[in-house]
Formats: structure tokens, sequence, C-alpha cells
């Protein structure tokens, strides 16, 4: 079945290129989180940790129902809870399932030095294989949405797998699976693409005008895919970036590595400048800005 | 529920009013939002607090908690006012045209016959009033002043949305919003549905805000109709189970009714539940009592139940008055209760008052837990420092905690809010040396019939002739007793038209309760469930989901009582002459011989429409009543009444009459009305919640569930904590005149300070989940704080409406 | 590469990059295998069941070890949705998607246990000294408590001292038995959950 296919597109700190004489057998898979039909229930959280065996530490409450607060290496995605009050005065509990967002383009692979620690798969999915992982961090270097984590007990970086597991055997996300509105759908990119145009219809005939997908280009699409409200501020769910990108200083890093050439110094340089842009902000992005704060905070690796 | 969760799908108009269902109840939410999402449903919320049910809501109303009566009483007066309702429906099938007794009366706020000493009333008056052929008198052109048509009317005008606005803080525009988007529903082929929970049981007024609801629903024809219908979500996986089989203080199975002791003749008992037609020509599905009756004591008490001694009728225990769990409290308080069992149940955590209760287990001479986790109240002896500040060694409770099977470790069926039967497989052996209850219950029972028939003892009859044919007495196993509830045949059962057919042989399970018999040829442990495990098997472990008409009738997926009836008073949803009011969603019709469709008709198979049965056939009237009659404790209308903390302290609709500020015919023991508090000293409104991450005092012990929602919380309003110097994440105290808890302080602005009668009053939220056990941070039981009094007619105690204080720490 | 620490990585980039250039140009003497993570129901015994929280009543697929072969010891290890199930169609929401960790939970009650007058610990007993304690207690509370006749002479058979509150998860037979025995006794303080 082409939905099982796990045919390698692409991976890290690699030069030979993958198989590629069925890339055109493949299908490009996506998951499709509608914030309008989210109730922020965090079954998706406990069906994460519990089909891939993580257990997060029992936290304490710091005045929201954010829990746990942040993603970590045992919590692959998280509910932000966001209290907005539109310009009618109306409230509106804006909750966003907040995780990898398996871009097309994917800053980690691009910024990973550890040959086949990450990979996308033809189908889309980029994952993350522990075992080439040397806990560099990088990856949250070249993330736009500040995803990946290391963990303090193995020094390794974590994410969301899309449950590669199970769709290597065609079966769908635990998350999607046990949601219980529906709100996390999964299907081929093009079927989801359909259904969000479906739910934006019907969205604008109860009053959001800027309903809308959030499918960034900036990152070439992505493949965790939301239905916005308010697609036209997306920063109102929790930061969720308006113009997400690859930085530049990434795309030079694998630009320069592709033709074995490069001079000592300039690794030098940019590893260097990739840790300083983990532990201190990134591109001074106002969407980012959250995003760098928790960064600020990170301790761990 | 009337109807089921999938049928929700079906609704044009979701209200979701006393319950959050997103939270509560989310896989059966997600109905709602395919309604949303399929069938350009609107969705509205009516909330003291902005829920997750809320957050995907259309429409959003806040509500002061307990004012739910004025509320809806202010809809059903739009509904009046604006004649939006669905006339034919109205007219055949509900008692709008009937005429009620001239000594009936109203005033203040009370109704005749009440007696301000005993707090009861003489509901005598609260009746039709009959013709001489001794059916009820009516007027079909309504103009007869007493018309419930018109005294409806009547009680409702003073119900105004100024009403609304200042008793429930409801912003006007919102409310007339939601009247017009119910009032949307009132053609023919649009429904709306309800659903509701505990924020509507959970008050001293409780049962009549779910009538006034039900009301709103049948003046909008939105009763017996695919996407329509009153539905209340249980909270716990069997509590439809447990409550059809009727394990509380005064039924039976099959909601038949223990006898009062006054009761002492046989024929006598029965004769009062099987009542007679009050219209020509109706069903009233009662008078088929006593077969249920004798069915039941035939299960129970087999061969020593005979004609002669009417069944076994003494071996009832009889009632001189309710011994709800608020009384048994009581009770227990003064030291009149020795022993006390709870199986799979947490009253420390769970009832009203936790000190009371303290006190209350600490006079018990034995306390059995059957349980398959470690709750609190097994160690409500044990001190957790200011979580449960007691000490042991004053505490002489013998305590015995029995370890229990859980759902994955044994079979069995439960029933859904949905009325469903479903049975589920054992798929593991449980821990340690852990029992299943049937072989605690089985353990008990062999042990004490045995101590009877060697030593005997007080009258031992009962519990020795006891029916207990189970192949290892001591083990009896889940299909035993599903086939036993079920019934069987235990002689031929012959055809009542034609008495030489034998219907079902001697020894055969039955196929259904028509097949029941009151002079002892059948039994049947519970007659609503008769029909689930039949000669054709066990119809609850069903798998077949096929739904033919796509609006989600799979009527062979498990079994539904009664009769595998998805949609109860389905016979509603067509017009008197039998044809579908909405054809796109038909449930059942009559094709001209019989009725039938995608669900069991819930009438008389060949009753011909023009004869003029009614689709309410358990009611003896043959339709749905507006006039509750004698129904009721407080009323026959509904009539809003302040919770029994109120921030008030007057009710607004009767602010000169102090005895009509609370429910007139509300029991509450002396001591705990010493323990209500004043807004004085308690100025805060508090209500009580489950949240999504967790369910009730069970997840607590559910590592996942913890990491979700770690640590005890409140919720309160921006305003209110910037009064109080507060931010999110500090400590606060919350009081009532009962005790304190501490917590974590969630500021939101989804509660916000509502204007009641000109006066601020703030809502505090108060989730439930933390207790002294388990693997969440330890916390305090938020019973704690909660109040001693319950609803007049169901004694669900008020947690969803009281008095507290919150300070920062 | 796995035991290269990244504070050893990165100082050792910044002091000689000789060595390193190599693996992080790409070259490595390893294969970059691309292997997603074994699927762990591949033949797990799967068992219908219903969720025991709310009466939504979800469908739920327990998965167990072991084929159910004689010497083999099942253990639940992963509980997820039904598909077919016509209501939650393989959903579950956060309470029923954990449920694993309430089968397994650590308050898990082990063995019959009991807590003397003013005693502050449990005491493990055996099934039958449990049986055989309450039964006498429950016993003799009715024989000294039983209340056949009120003064004025009605029968009522009743046994007003001691009381039950029955489970809200058990199941129907479980119910059903336990109402039988409870009002053969003649108890009347008999509640459920549905109150509260």
């Amino acid at each position: 079945m082409a939905l099982q296919s796990l045919d390698i597109k692409q991976r890290s700190a690699t030069t030979t290129s993958p198989p590629g004489v069925r890339a055109e057998a493949t299908v490009e898979l996506a998951k499709l989180i509608d914030t309008t039909k989210c109730i922020g229930c965090k079954a998706c959280q406990t069906a994460c940790m519990e089909w891939n065996d993580l257990r997060d530490e029992v936290g304490d409450c710091n005045g929201t129902y954010d829990n746990p607060r942040d993603l970590t290496a045992e919590s692959w995605t998280v509910m932000r809870f966001a209290e907005y009050e539109n310009p009618k005065g109306d409230l509106e509990w804006l909750i966003r399932k907040d995780g990898c967002m398996h871009c097309a383009d994917p800053g980690c692979l691009k910024a990973c030095p550890s040959p086949g620690a990450i990979v996308q798969y033809a189908n889309g999915i980029v994952d993350f294989h522990e075992e080439h992982c040397i806990g560099c961090g990088y990856c949250i270097a070249g993330c736009p949405f500040d995803v990946p984590r290391i963990s303090k007990k193995d020094n390794k970086a974590y994410k969301c797998t899309l449950c590669s597991d199970r769709v290597a055997v065609g079966l769908e996300p635990a998350c999607v699976k046990t949601c219980p509105t529906g709100a996390i759908t999964f299907g081929t990119k093009q079927q989801m693409q359909h259904d969000a145009a479906e739910r934006v219809v019907d969205l604008k005939s109860r009053g959001f005008e800027n309903a809308g997908l959030y499918d960034p280009a900036g990152v070439g699409g992505t493949h965790v895919m939301y239905v916005l409200h308010h697609a036209d501020q997306p920063g109102l769910y929790n930061g969720l970036p308006e113009r997400p990108h690859v930085s530049a200083m990434v795309r030079l890093w694998k630009g320069a590595a592709k033709p074995l050439a490069l001079g000592g110094l300039l690794v030098a340089a940019l590893a260097g400048w990739l840790n300083y842009v983990r532990v201190g902000p990134k591109e001074a992005d106002a969407d980012d800005e959250r995003a760098a704060e928790r960064a600020k905070e990170r301790t761990d690796g | 529920m009337t109807n089921h969760w999938v049928d929700i799908k079906n609704a044009d108009v979701v209200l979701i009013m006393g319950g959050n269902a997103a939270e509560a109840h989310p896989c059966g939410f997600k109905w709602v939002v395919e309604a949303k999402a399929h069938n350009k449903a609107r969705l509205i919320v009516v909330d003291p607090r902005f829920t997750r049910s809320a957050s995907v809501a259309d429409l959003y109303v806040p509500i002061r908690p307990g004012t739910d009566i004025v509320f809806l009483g202010g809809v059903i007066n739009y509904l009046l006012s604006n004649d939006a309702i669905q006339h034919e429906y109205v007219n055949n099938y509900t008692d709008l045209s009937f005429i009620v007794r001239e000594d009936y009366a109203f005033a203040d706020g009370l109704y005749s016959g009440y007696d301000a000493d005993k707090h009861k009333y003489d509901r005598s008056t609260w009746d039709y009033e009959r013709g001489p052929d001794g059916f009820v008198k009516s007027d079909p052109t309504l103009q007869h002043p007493r018309t419930v048509f018109n005294l409806m009317k009547q009680h409702y005008a003073r119900y105004t949305p100024d009403m609304v606005a200042s008793a429930c803080g409801s912003p006007q525009d919102k409310f007339l919003e939601v009247c017009k988007l119910l009032a949307s529903t009132s053609t023919p082929t649009r429904a709306a549905t309800i659903m509701y929970a505990l924020g509507w049981t959970q008050h001293s007024v409780g049962s009549q805000m779910i009538r006034t609801g039900a009301m709103v629903q049948l003046l909008l024809g939105n009763i017996g109709v695919a996407g329509g219908g009153m539905n209340a979500l249980r909270g716990h996986s069997n509590i439809q189970g447990l409550t059809d089989l009727g394990l509380l203080s005064n039924l039976l199975p099959g909601y038949m009714t223990l006898p009062s002791q006054a009761e002492q003749d046989y024929a006598a008992y029965i004769a009062a539940r099987a009542l007679k037609p009050l219209r020509p020509n109706q069903m009233s599905y009662w008078q088929n009592y006593n077969r249920f009756f004798v069915s039941l004591m035939k299960s129970w008490w087999g061969a020593a139940a005979t004609a002669d001694n009417h069944w076994g009728y003494d071996y009832l225990p009889k009632l001189d008055k309710s011994y709800d769990m608020l009384q048994t409290f009581e009770m227990m308080t003064e030291g009149k209760v020795n022993g006390y069992l709870c199986q799979g149940f947490n009253p420390l955590a769970a009832a009203p008052n936790k000190a009371q209760m303290t006190a209350a287990l600490s006079k018990l001479k034995f306390l059995v837990i059957m349980d398959p986790l470690a709750t609190e109240t097994s160690e409500f002896w044990r001190n957790f420092g200011e979580h449960n500040d007691v000490d042991a060694a004053l505490i002489e409770t013998e305590v015995f905690r029995l370890p229990t099977t859980c759902f994955a470790e044994e079979d069995g069926a439960m029933v859904s809010s949905a009325r469903w039967l479903q049975w589920h497989w054992k798929g593991v052996e449980p821990p340690g040396e852990s029992k299943s209850d049937i072989s605690i219950m089985a353990g008990l029972y062999t042990r004490i019939r045995r101590l009877y028939e060697t030593d005997g003892g007080a009258v031992p009859e009962p519990v020795v002739k006891l029916s207990w044919p189970y192949a290892r007495p001591a083990e009896p196993t889940p299909e035993e007793l599903a086939r036993e509830y079920n019934g069987k045949a235990l002689a031929d059962v012959f055809d009542p038209k034609d008495p030489t057919k034998v219907l079902r042989k001697a020894g055969e399970q039955l196929a259904g309760f028509g097949e029941l018999r009151e002079d002892g040829s059948t039994s049947s442990g519970c007659w609503i469930y008769c029909g689930a495990w039949t000669e054709a098997g066990n119809l609850m472990a069903r798998r077949d989901n096929s739904d033919p008409t796509g609006i989600g009738q799979s009527r062979n997926w498990a079994w539904s009582w009664p009769a595998n009836r998805r949609v109860m008073y389905n016979r509603a949803s067509c017009d008197p002459a039998g044809k579908p009011f909405n054809p796109a969603r038909s449930l059942v019709s009559w094709n001209g011989k019989a009725w039938g469709g995608v669900d069991v008709p819930d009438f008389k198979a060949d009753e011909d429409p023009a004869g003029g049965m009614g689709p309410f056939i358990m009611n003896p009237e043959g339709v749905a009543r507006f006039f509750a009659r004698g129904g009721m404790a407080e009323g026959p209308f509904p009539e809003h009444y302040e919770p029994f903390e109120s921030p008030l302290g007057y009710n607004p609709l009767h602010p000169k009459e102090p005895r009509s500020t609370q429910n007139p015919a509300a029991r509450i023991f002396k001591r705990d009305r010493e323990a209500l508090g004043k807004v004085d000293a308690f100025p805060h409104v508090a209500t009580t919640y489950r949240l999504t991450e967790h369910f009730h005092y069970w997840t607590k012990h559910v590592r996942l569930n913890a990491v979700m929602q770690p640590e005890q919380f409140v919720e309160i309003g921006e305003v209110l904590a910037k009064d109080l110097g507060v931010k999110a994440g500090d400590r606060v105290r919350v009081s009532s005149n009962r005790g304190f808890i501490k917590a974590v302080a969630v500021v939101t602005k989804r509660i916000k300070p509502m204007t009641i009668e000109g006066k601020t009053v703030h809502t505090v939220g108060i989730p439930i989940h933390w207790g002294f056990k388990g693997v969440a941070k330890p916390g305090f039981l938020a019973n704690t704080l909660t109040p001693v009094v319950g609803d007049a007619n169901s004694q669900t105690p008020e947690f969803k409406a009281f008095l507290v204080k919150v300070e920062r720490i | 590469m796995a035991e290269v620490t990244r504070r050893e990585f990165l100082k050792f980039t910044g002091a000689s990059l000789a060595g390193s250039s190599l693996v992080l140009l790409g070259f490595t003497p390893e294969t970059a295998l691309a292997e997603v993570r074994q699927f762990k129901l591949a033949r797990a015994t799967e068992t219908r069941n219903t969720c025991p929280y709310c009466s939504v009543a979800c469908g739920v697929l327990m998965y167990g070890t072991g084929d159910r072969a004689k010497n083999a010891k099942s253990a639940i290890f992963h509980i997820e949705g039904d598909p077919d199930h016509p209501v939650n169609r393989g959903t579950l929401c956060p309470k029923g998607a954990s449920l694993i960790d309430f089968l397994h939970s650590d308050s898990r009650l082990q063995y019959p246990e009991y807590r003397a007058p003013r005693s502050a610990e449990w005491q493990r007993i055996s099934w039958d000294e449990a049986f055989d304690k309450i039964a006498g207690l429950m016993k003799k509370d009715r024989d000294q408590n039983f209340v056949a006749k009120t003064a004025d002479g009605l029968t009522v058979n009743r046994w007003l001292t001691t009381g039950m509150l029955a489970a809200s998860a058990s199941s129907n037979e479980t119910g059903y038995i336990t109402h039988k025995v409870m009002r053969s006794l003649g108890v009347l303080s008999f509640d459920n959950q549905a109150r509260v």
C-alpha cells in the first residue's frame, strides 16, 4: 500500500542519495488539526505518551491548564491554551495542539550533523533516529517551530514521529485515532487540504471571516496543518509563527557542506554560531519571541 | 437519555446546559461536533463558566449557579408569547388542553396544600378535573381559564427577559438569541436536543430544572424525534444500569417501587401502581405492574414465592421514610448505624461535608470496602496531615478492605447513558488475590445463609429461601446472572389471544417483557431488561454496526432497553395520522396495518392511529404532562427557588415571602441547616465540577492523568483575583461554613463577575478530582466545602451552588 | 557516535576540526539505516471491552501478551479505541486513552486487609477470615436490630443498622446479585452513585 511506504526521501548529513526508483509510488500524508473543533481535552497527549511508552513527570499547576507546560523529551505534543477577547467583546478559548509540523523542507534535518539521525520519508514524515543522535541540539536551532527537545536521561533529541511505526503498517497516528471530536484527522495531504477548505466554508458561515488553513510556504508546506478561525493572526494561538522559515545560516551550512569543500574554520564558526542560537535568542522574528524565551530557560542537554 | 449518542448528529440546535459534555463526555460530544460540521447545527452553551463545551459553541451565555429555572421559565414565556410552539404536537401529545381542579392554587411561590411546619405539601389538589365518565376533562379550544395551557402561560408570564437578566445575570440580548434559536425548532422539520448532567441534578431544585427543560422540548415538539430529546448524560459507566436495577433505597428493579409500611395489603400495593387510563383508549403500560412484580419475586425467591404468600411480598422490607444516602449519613452521625458496605464507592470524597462524613464513619462498628483502588474512604482513619487531619487512636471502627477486579478482568454487561446494554470480555487475570464483586457478594451471602441455617436468628426465611440456582454457589457466573435478569418461562406460556398456542416453552429464555405473566409462570429479575438474553443468545454482545438509513440507528449493535428501542416516545415523531413529521429523519411510521421503521416502535404495534392512543404510553393520560400533578415534591409547575446558600438571601420572584426563598419542600436536617453559611461571611458563589483530564476520584491514581492535571486548583475571574491581590499560580484558601481547602489559583477570563439584582456576584470554580491518595499531588477533598441538602425529590446534594470565601494565602 | 556527548562534541569542534569534519560532512563508517520502531501490536491478543469511566461507554480494544495458550500468562500492555463501535468509532478521551495506567496503578489493592479499632496500620488477612468475620458481624447486627414488626403490628421486615453503597462501574450482573442479597436481608439504607 502506498500509504505504508516509508521510503526515504532524505537523510541528515548524508551525501549519498536514497533509492529513488519508488518515489513516485508513494503519497504524501498529512495530519490536519482543526483548532475550531478542538476542546483541549489532551486525549492526544495521553494517547501519544501511552503509544510511545513515555511517562513525563507529574508536574504542578502554575495557574493555567497547560500541563505538561512545554514540549519535553517525554511530551511530544502539548495543548496550548489562550484566552482571547475578540473585537466584538466575546471570549474565545483558542487551543492549539503543539508538536512537530513535519515540514516538507525540514530545518532540523538540514541542521543535523549526524548522518541518518534525522530522516524524511517519502510520505512526508520527518523522523528522529535516536541511535544516531549525538545530542548536539542543532535540530532545535534549525527548527522554526521550536519543537525538538533533548532528554536529560540520554542526551538525545526527541519529538513527534507522527507514529511512523503505526503509519508504516497502515494505521493512523495515535493522537489522530483517539481525538474525541475529530479535530485531528489524517490522510493524504490533498484530502486534508480538501477537508480544510470545507471547514473554512462552514466557519465563514459562522462569522469567522478570516478562517483558513495554516500550511506555511516558508518551510515548503507542512505535513501537520492547522485549520484556524483566525488564519490572519496565527500569533493568537500561543505564538504560532506567522511566516516560519528555515534560517539562512542553516541553508548556508547545508549548501556549503554538500560539495565536501568546507574549510575547518567555517565549520567551527558555524558550530559556535549554532550553539549560540540554541541558548541565546534566535532571529528576532516577533513571532518567535515566546519560543526564544523558552529556549533561554532551557538548561538541558 | 431519551435518544442516544449518535442521534445527536441529527440535531439542528444543541443546548448544553446543566452539563459540560465536551469536558465530561468527550467521545459522546463528537456527535455535537458532527451535527455542527455536517448538519449546520448551532450549539448553545449556558453555564456559569466558559467551559470546554463553550470553546466550540456558537453562542455562550453565562448564568448564575442555581437560576436555571428562571432562564428556562423565560424561554417558556418567550415561546408562548411568540406562539413559537409546534401546535399539532402539543395539541395532540400533551396535556395542554386538560382542565385543572378548581382548588389548585399558586401564590407567593407556594402551591395549594403547603404545611410550613413539615416542609411538605398535601398534593391532592394538584390534579386534573374528572368528567362523569371518570376521564380527565379537557377543552381542545384552550379557552377554559383552567386549562394547563392557560395556567402555564400565567405561571411563566412572570419570567420576563428583565427577570432573567436580573436573577440569572445573563445578558438580555444573548438570552433572546437563545430563545430565537430554540424557537426555530418549533417547525416539524427542525429538532433541538438538550444535553444535561449533574449541573442540573445537583441543586435543591434539580429535578425541576430538568422538568423545565423537558417542558421547553415538549412545546417545541422535540421529544420522541431524531435529533431531539432530553438527554441526561450519566456520569459513571454503569450508573444507568445500577439505577435500572433499582439499587436505591426505595426502588426495585425496573423502576418498580418498594412498598411503604402502610401498604400491608398486597392487592392494594399492586393497584396503586397498575394505573388505569385517565383518557379513553390509552395504553397506560404500568397496568402490567403485577406481571413485572411477580416475575421479579419468582427470580428472587423461586419456589418459595407462591400465590399463597403473595409471591413473598412480606419478605420485602417496608419503608417508613426514605433511607437515601443523606438520611443514612444523618443516622450514622447520630450513632444509629453499625455496619456499612462500600462497593466501588468512595463516600468520604463523594458525599457532602467531609468533616461530618468523617465523624459519621467514625461512629460505625464496621466498614467494609470493596474496591480495585486504595480509596480515601478506606483510610478515613489515617492521618494525612492537613488533607485528613484525624487521630487513628481515637477511631474505633473496624475496617475491612477487599480487593476487587476491574473492567479488564471480568465479563459482563454495562448500560450506557443511551440505555445500551453492552457486553464486555475479560482480557487478563486480576492482580494479587483480587476477586470479582459477584464472588464477594456470593461469598458473604453463602456464609450468612449457612449461619442462619445452622444457628437460626431474626426472621431467617427471606435469607435462607432466596433462590440461589448457580452451579457454583460461591462463584455465580455473569452469564448465569444475565440470563436470570432477562428471565425465563417456568411453565409453558400461552398466547392470551389463543390459549392453545404456546408462546414460550417451560425452561426457555423469554424474548421480551410482553411474555411476562402474573401467575408465577415466568421469572425476570428486571423486566426492562427482558429481551437482552433470549433463546437467540446474548443480544448484549451483538456487534453489527450497520446503519441502514444513515441516521445513526445501529439497532443490531448490543441491545437497548426497553425492547431494543433506541429513541423513546418515537411514536411522537409522527403526526396523529402516523406520518413522520420529518420524513428525512424518520424513525417509525404507520403503514396502514402496523407500525414499523428503523427503530422499534414505542407503541402498540398494530394500533390504528385513528383510535387516538397517545404516544406517551407509560402515562395513564397517554400524553406528556406540562402539569406534573402530584409527581413532584415542590409543585406541578417548576418555580425558581434560591440555592440554600444564596448570595441574595431572598427569591427575586418573591422578595417578600421568606417561606419561598428556598425550595419549600426540601428536607434538611437541623444539624445541616445550622451548618449553612451566609453571604456576609462567605461572599462568593461556588460550584464544583469535573475536568476532562480526570475522572471523579479515580484517575488521581493513574499516572498519565496525573501528568495532565497534576495539582489541585480553583478557578477565579480576573476581577475577583485583582480584588484579592491574587495572581495566576498563587495559592488561595477557599472556605465555607463547613471547612476549607487550599489550592492553586487559575485566574481566567472565562469566569466573569455578574450583576445580580444590582449587586456584583463572583463565581468560584472548584474542580473535584484531588484527594490524599494516588499519584497526583496530594490535595483536599472538594466536598470539605459542600452543604448537606438535597433536591426535594431525589435527595441529590446541592454541589453546584453554595457560598465560600476565597482568600490569598 | 552515540557515546559522544554534546559537550565533548562542542569542545572538540572548537579545539580541532580535523577528525570531526569528516563526520560533519557526511562521511561515516556506519550505514545510516532508517527503520521505524517495531509495530508492537503485531501478534498481541485483542480483547474487546467497554471503558469503565463515563456513560458514553466507548468500546476499547485491550492488547495482551501471549496467545492464551495454557502456559502463557497474559498481561495487558496497550489499550486503544474500538473503531467498530458506533459511538466512539475508535476515539478515546484522555481518561480512556490512559486506561493502561489505571489497570497497572500502584494503588491497585492486592489482598484483603483489616484495620483493627484504634490501629494506624493495615494487616493482611485471608479471604476466608475476611468473609467469616464480616458475615459474623452482619448476622450479629441483623439479629440484634432487625425490625420484623412495628409497635402497632405492621409487618416491615427491615434492617436499618447496616447499610450499603453500591458501585457505579460494576456490571449489571454485580448490581443484580447485590440487590438480591441486600434486599433479602431487609436492608433499606441502600444507594448508589446516581445521586452524586
